[in-house]
């Protein structure tokens, strides 16, 4: 076998050294009447053979590459340089473990402390995690995070918070003390949703979750809620599934955020079909000591030269066991370096020009949707993505459309089953898509109203 | 002086002492000085091209951002060079033997990074039209047959984002179990060994945690189980084989104890690389295990994740699992993405972590059924050859055989000034990444060394050569070898008190 490098005559030297007769005896411990089970798998297989293999259920699927392609609704295809996808594949940062000895990983540390700046300037805040597991469970953390910070436990969500966030909030704080108010999504008013986050802020909120741009494409100046949650003591979180969106349209940080957490996806890697992705999660200085996950620090070695280490671990499981902040271990290192390696190609200059591009597209994309006959659009200030109410149900029409091989969105009834929203579509445009591809939607789209 | 036929010398024509020679360049040799990219690059600069849109008509309701972001840029040549003389500072498992213990520092194969990045699995969105990705559902179908084929259990959920993860995935459907018979009790046990993540998850889920002690030989003493175990308690924790590099040899037993006392049977899955293959969780009468596909499965550890944890569950626990999950249909595949029936909820946005699926199951395909059980072999036959060749220098903490990893304590170091960190840090100048160190609290000084199935006896030799020496040399007095150690690794000892006590989290213009 190709990945096991002891040959047997090796094996027999290495259990004549240990002193026993048979691999058996090392494993004496396992009850004999349940050790060696049959296993009914497949035997060994060739590189080329397992090759073919999954090459084959590969070719069963479309790739977002492959056709016109406008669905996003918390992941977007971006185009990602192949510089970033062969410097993670080095085996000093693809086969490193977690930075424990730093005299060793000073190449993990100083790109986390990098990750770390670069977020922290992107969301507009003071300081940002090494990042967490992705964008839904970054999440969940910010509102047990608030709880502890307010000492307060009642987190108010935006209607058009991402359907999957709020379940990951609901379930991941459903046997903790956290009481839960999540409001419901309304497209078509996206200033009435604002309100009734502010409507509900009381002296028991902990926490407002606010997803901007959110996930029916409104962008919304959050001032008004950050001060409204700011008045009665309660932390505002906002959360940011299109990360790219920052290079358009102002921060958190300047609009008031508390907390922001956010999905790092479309900077630096792939649609991978959800995972692994990048969780991004930022706040202000005097929040340090409550944050979760691994934070990378400053420090010199004993011959005074900079480097870095992981720091306040005191926070950690590792090291607080049932008191933690968290039960978080892993971060999402190589998605981290993916993000930050394409952040250094891209600088203030390429995210704000590729922004742009993202921006111009989605406009060309909401001006073909609204010629349709049938379609209105009910988003009108936006980053990349729009949703639109189609005359049918935007469920049929999409599988309709992908028969015709166009991807032409997620249906809003997918996030959200019965909440009236059958005709809605989510459309993302982002600097993948061409001309083409949008006169091809619209023709496509015709045939099937 | 020697010449070529050139006339260009071929040897060096002096000699002299190198510490005198500070390089003006600040780099020496090889290794290349390198600062942070906020000191190299300017918000002028950029690595990528794009088009011109500088005519565009924004719709983004006034809300522009015009201040500066303050992310500098590179042109790709100087990314490219920045990121390599970072990764230049590090140690994988590529460089050498990583013999960090519960971590399973196993080689990552490159067939897993190929396939992964197959347009078909890599460029998919998560909520495509179903019909458009039944090839993903496919893949996802296949690794959970597998995982529940080779456990032994009924019922698997794939969405936990890593091992952690995984074991809240456990936990909440223990508990959902519980309330659903009316009994949410309101005690998880742990053994005092058990990883930090444990009683944290424990506590996550709304649970005390009560401690249970180890026997004299590593094992959980199954007379204080019984003891601490009654109608309060929701589940025990147990990490089989143990964090001892232990296999816990009355584990059914004790399955039998915690299902009598009408609770759960939660196996932390993060030492599965020993016994697959090999035994069964589902003939151990576990409950519920999550498996760590970046540690048995090779996914890799990439400095710190992904990492990927699907759990296993038994009967009792499988109607409780979260959402999302891929079931068969006529002529193809369909997921359930909402919540419906018993299931418990749903831990993470979309699918989890589908690159992680795919590097798995490649691995899986290649080792095949014979494959795997060698692997687990081999990983335990690797550590026993430590603990049989450094019994007699250091200090075993239990007596043979272990798993897949063999633990040592500080006993050996005892009155030589020596401690278990500097030994630690003297192994990186011997070229090796140091074992796990203090992990389990159970034993002084722990050293817990896992060398898997990846290393060659080749490798294994001059390991053990290396161990031996430095034992050795401690206990002849060279202190010095190891209180300041590493000498030769690119850091010196760095200073984590002063990291803590002032929190410098990033980059600041002075």
């Amino acid at each position: 076998m190709r990945y096991l490098p002891l040959t047997p005559d090796d094996r027999q030297a290495m259990l004549a050294k240990i002193g026993v007769r048979h691999i058996d005896d090392l494993f004496k411990d396992v009850p004999n009447a349940v050790l060696n089970p049959e296993i009914d798998l497949p035997r060994h297989k060739a590189e080329m053979e397992v090759e073919r293999h999954l090459s084959r259920m590969a070719a069963k699927n479309t790739a977002a590459g492959s056709v016109p392609f406008f669905v996003g609704a918390g992941a977007y295809k971006h185009h990602v340089p192949a510089t970033v996808d062969h410097l993670i594949q080095r085996g000093e940062f693809l086969t490193a473990y977690t930075p424990y000895q730093p005299e060793i990983a000073q190449g993990t540390l100083q790109y986390i402390f990098e990750f770390q700046t670069q977020v922290a300037q992107l969301t507009g805040m003071d300081v940002a995690n090494a990042s967490m597991y992705d964008g839904s469970t970054a999440c969940a953390e910010a509102v047990l995070m608030a709880r502890r910070v307010t000492r307060r436990n009642k987190a108010i969500l935006a209607g058009s918070l991402h359907a999957h966030y709020r379940a990951v909030v609901e379930t991941t704080t459903q046997y903790t003390e956290d009481v839960i108010v999540a409001q419901t999504p309304n497209p078509a008013d996206p200033e009435a949703e604002l309100k009734a986050v502010i409507d509900a802020i009381d002296d028991e909120t902990s926490c407002v979750v606010v997803q901007n741009p959110g996930v029916f494409g409104h962008v919304l100046d959050l001032r008004p809620v950050a001060e409204a949650a700011h008045a009665k003591k309660a932390l505002l979180i906002v959360v940011v599934t299109e990360v790219m969106s920052l290079g358009l349209i102002q921060s958190p940080g300047e609009m008031g955020a508390d907390i922001v957490v956010g999905e790092g996806q479309s900077i630096g890697n792939g649609l991978n079909f959800g995972g692994p992705y990048v969780g991004l999660f930022a706040t202000n200085q005097k929040y340090v000591r409550q944050m979760p996950g691994r934070l990378c620090g400053e420090t010199v070695d004993a011959d005074g030269k900079r480097g870095f280490v992981l720091t306040l671990s005191t926070r950690e499981q590792h090291i607080r066991r049932e008191k933690a902040t968290s039960n978080i271990c892993t971060n999402a290192g190589l998605c981290a370096l993916a993000f930050t390696i394409h952040m250094t190609l891209l600088g203030e200059k390429g995210l704000r020009g590729v922004a742009r591009v993202n921006h111009k597209n989605a406009i060309a994309l909401k001006a073909a949707m609204g010629s349709v006959a049938g379609g209105e659009v009910l988003t009108n200030a936006f980053f990349n993505e729009i949703a639109v109410k189609l005359p049918k149900a935007a469920g049929a029409v999409v599988d309709q459309l992908a028969e015709r091989g166009v991807l032409a969105g997620v249906p809003a009834s997918r996030l959200y089953p019965g909440a009236g929203l059958d005709d809605v579509l989510i459309m993302a445009a982002t600097e993948t898509v061409t001309a083409d591809d949008i006169d091809v939607l619209k023709g496509a789209l015709e045939e099937v109203l | 002086m020697a010449m070529n036929s050139q006339g260009r010398p071929t040897a060096a024509t002096g000699g002299g002492d190198a510490t005198k020679f500070e390089s003006f360049s600040g780099h020496v040799g090889l290794r290349l000085a390198e600062p942070l990219i906020f000191e190299l690059g300017t918000s002028e600069t950029t690595g990528v091209d794009f088009e011109d849109t500088s005519d565009l008509e924004l719709s983004c309701g006034g809300l522009e951002r015009t201040s500066e972001i303050g992310c500098p840029g590179l042109a790709e040549p100087d990314t490219a060079r920045h990121y390599t003389r970072l990764s230049r500072r590090n140690y994988g498992i590529d460089m050498g033997v990583f013999p960090l213990g519960s971590c399973t520092m196993k080689h990552n194969p490159r067939l897993n990074e190929k396939m992964a990045r197959l347009p078909g699995f890599g460029d998919i969105h998560p909520l495509a039209p179903k019909s458009t990705v039944q090839g993903a559902y496919q893949l996802m179908d296949e690794l959970s047959h597998w995982l529940m084929t080779l456990t032994g259990m009924p019922a698997v959920a794939l969405s936990p984002k890593a091992g952690a993860h995984g074991e809240l995935c456990g936990v909440m459907a223990i508990r959902a179990a519980l309330e659903a018979r009316g009994d949410a009790r309101e005690v998880i046990l742990c053994p005092e060994s058990a990883h930090g993540t444990n009683p944290a998850t424990a506590a996550f889920c709304g649970y005390k945690v009560k401690s249970i002690p180890a026997k004299d030989n590593g094992r959980v003493d199954i007379g204080a189980l019984k003891a601490a175990l009654d109608n309060t308690v929701a589940a025990v924790m147990i990490t089989n084989p143990n964090t001892c590099g232990l296999f816990e040899n009355e584990v059914r037993e004790i399955a039998d104890e915690i299902h009598k006392a009408g609770a759960f049977f939660y196996c932390d899955g993060a030492n599965f690389n020993a016994i697959v293959g090999k035994a069964r969780p589902g003939d151990l009468g576990v409950d519920a295990m999550h498996i760590n596909l970046h540690k048995t499965f090779s996914t890799p550890h990439g400095g710190g994740g992904p990492g990927s944890g699907p759990v296993v569950f038994s009967d009792a626990l499988k109607d409780f699992v979260p959402v999302p999950y891929v079931v068969k249909t006529e002529g193809g595949y369909d997921i359930v993405e909402d919540q419906a029936g018993k299931s418990f909820g749903r831990l993470t946005a979309f699918q989890g972590q589908m690159g992680m699926y795919v590097r798995a199951l490649s691995y899986m395909l290649s080792h095949g059924s014979d494959g795997l059980k060698q692997a687990s072999e081999d990983a335990v036959l690797n550590a026993n050859y430590v603990l049989a060749s450094l019994k007699d220098v250091m200090s075993p903490s239990y007596d043979g055989p272990c798993m897949h990893e063999a633990l040592f304590d500080d006993e050996f170091l005892k009155g030589t000034g020596v401690t278990t960190l500097d030994f630690a840090k003297a192994m990186i100048d011997e070229g090796y990444h140091p074992m796990t160190m203090y992990f389990p609290l159970v034993v002084h000084g722990a050293m817990l060394i896992e060398p898997t199935e990846s290393e060659s006896k080749t490798n294994m030799d001059q390991f053990i050569r290396s161990m031996r020496g430095l034992a050795e040399a401690a206990k002849a007095g060279q202190v010095e070898r190891f209180s300041g150690a590493p000498y030769h690794a690119p850091w010196s000892r760095l200073d984590e008190t002063q990291a803590a006590r002032n929190p410098v989290l990033r980059f600041a213009a002075e």
